[in-house]
């Protein structure tokens, strides 16, 4: 297992400049031109993060973060979730700037390799920004009725904020 | 939406911190907000680069039309009804194997131009088919081999093994689609009946 883990990074550097290579594309070109797109992403993303940390931090700093996890905490241990998530597990489907500056602040205080900063690795690696994926895709046709588009979605959202700390649990102690 | 967890949050911090007495730390947490935000910024820019720019090879070296056979077999079992060599199909497993290799830029258009095919298909219609359903669920819980984003940050923030996560991931977007799937299903049948 931890050798798949390892492995898969430079598989993949290798798979992507090696097919390149082989189709005849200029490799060192198209990296700058792709990397290119990473900055401008970034850049896209400086401003809200910054917001959203600003807010975030006030949360935990002012102890309204503590209240909510201790009033939550007996649901809470019950499915295996450290009260650390928790913002992670409500925000996920919602917003993708606000996800990557919660797993972010988690990061930072107890660090990655802490049981809360796997579990929100994992939880933030399985689900997506569910909400704004059903508005891009349908506002892209028109569609007004979903139909059961989200609660099929959100069923498996739920499935993966669950069985991201029995993963971590399972797989990485 | 974001604009009232925003404020709310920001609202109900400052008055929390008047009965808990914190309200220095709350302010000084703003400002400690901001820095770390721009900190991790820095220090994932070039991690993000050398991902975007992988990206981009695989995407101009044709690695999506390769990986799209071998996806075909799923795309029967999501979508019964379609015609398997038909467009929509086509741009469907396109889409799939752009999610899944990280390329988002590729993933998106491509996702759009398959619901658009499927949206023919229905007709134009102001309300979803069964087949347009299925897509955007599966796309929400978009399976990807190397989380990219996570992995540049576990790194950025001193993970001593930043893939380490990547099996747990799989496993966990794996059964988090199966899931999904399977309630859409459930759907798809009871209107059926």
């Amino acid at each position: 297992m931890r050798y798949i883990s390892v492995f898969a990074v430079p598989v993949f550097i290798l798979l992507f400049v090696a097919a390149g290579l082989v189709k005849g594309v200029g490799v060192y070109d198209c990296f700058a031109e792709g990397a290119k797109e990473g900055v401008r992403s970034m850049l896209g993303i400086i401003a809200p993060l910054v917001g959203l940390m600003v807010a975030i931090n006030m949360f935990r700093a002012s102890g309204a973060l503590e209240l909510i996890s201790s009033a939550l905490s007996p649901v809470l241990s019950f499915i295996g979730l450290p009260t650390e998530v928790l913002p992670l597990a409500l925000l996920r489907p919602v917003s993708g700037s606000a996800s990557l500056a919660l797993v972010t602040d988690i990061f930072q205080t107890v660090g990655p390799d802490s049981p809360s900063g796997r579990i929100a690795s994992v939880m933030m690696g399985s689900t997506e920004t569910t909400f704004y994926t059903v508005a891009v895709y349908f506002g892209s046709v028109g569609i007004k009725n979903t139909r059961h588009t989200l609660p099929s979605a959100l069923t498996a959202d739920l499935t993966a904020i669950l069985l991201s700390s029995a993963a971590v649990r399972i797989f990485l102690s | 939406m974001l604009n009232y967890i925003w404020g709310f949050m920001i609202v109900i911090s400052i008055v929390v911190s008047l009965f808990t007495g914190k309200v220095e730390e709350t302010a000084a947490g703003a400002a400690e907000g901001a820095a770390a935000a721009i900190e991790s910024c820095i220090s994932l820019l070039g991690i993000m680069c050398l991902w975007t720019g992988l990206a981009k090879i695989g995407e101009k070296a044709g690695l999506i039309r390769v990986f799209a056979k071998i996806l075909r077999p799923i795309t029967r079992l999501l979508f019964p009804r379609l015609d398997p060599n038909g467009k929509a199909v086509n741009s469907i497993v396109m889409n799939m194997v752009a999610n899944l290799f990280g390329m988002g830029n590729a993933a998106t258009p491509l996702g759009i131009k398959a619901l658009g095919e499927l949206n023919r298909l229905n007709g134009g219609r102001h309300t979803a088919s069964d087949e347009m359903c299925m897509f955007v669920v599966v796309n929400t819980a978009s399976i990807q081999l190397l989380p990219t984003t996570l992995i540049s940050m576990r790194q950025a923030w001193g993970s001593a093994s930043p893939g380490e996560v990547i099996v747990p991931v799989w496993i966990v977007s794996i059964l988090a689609v199966c899931a999904g799937v399977t309630v859409a299903k459930l759907f798809e049948r009871r209107r059926r009946l």
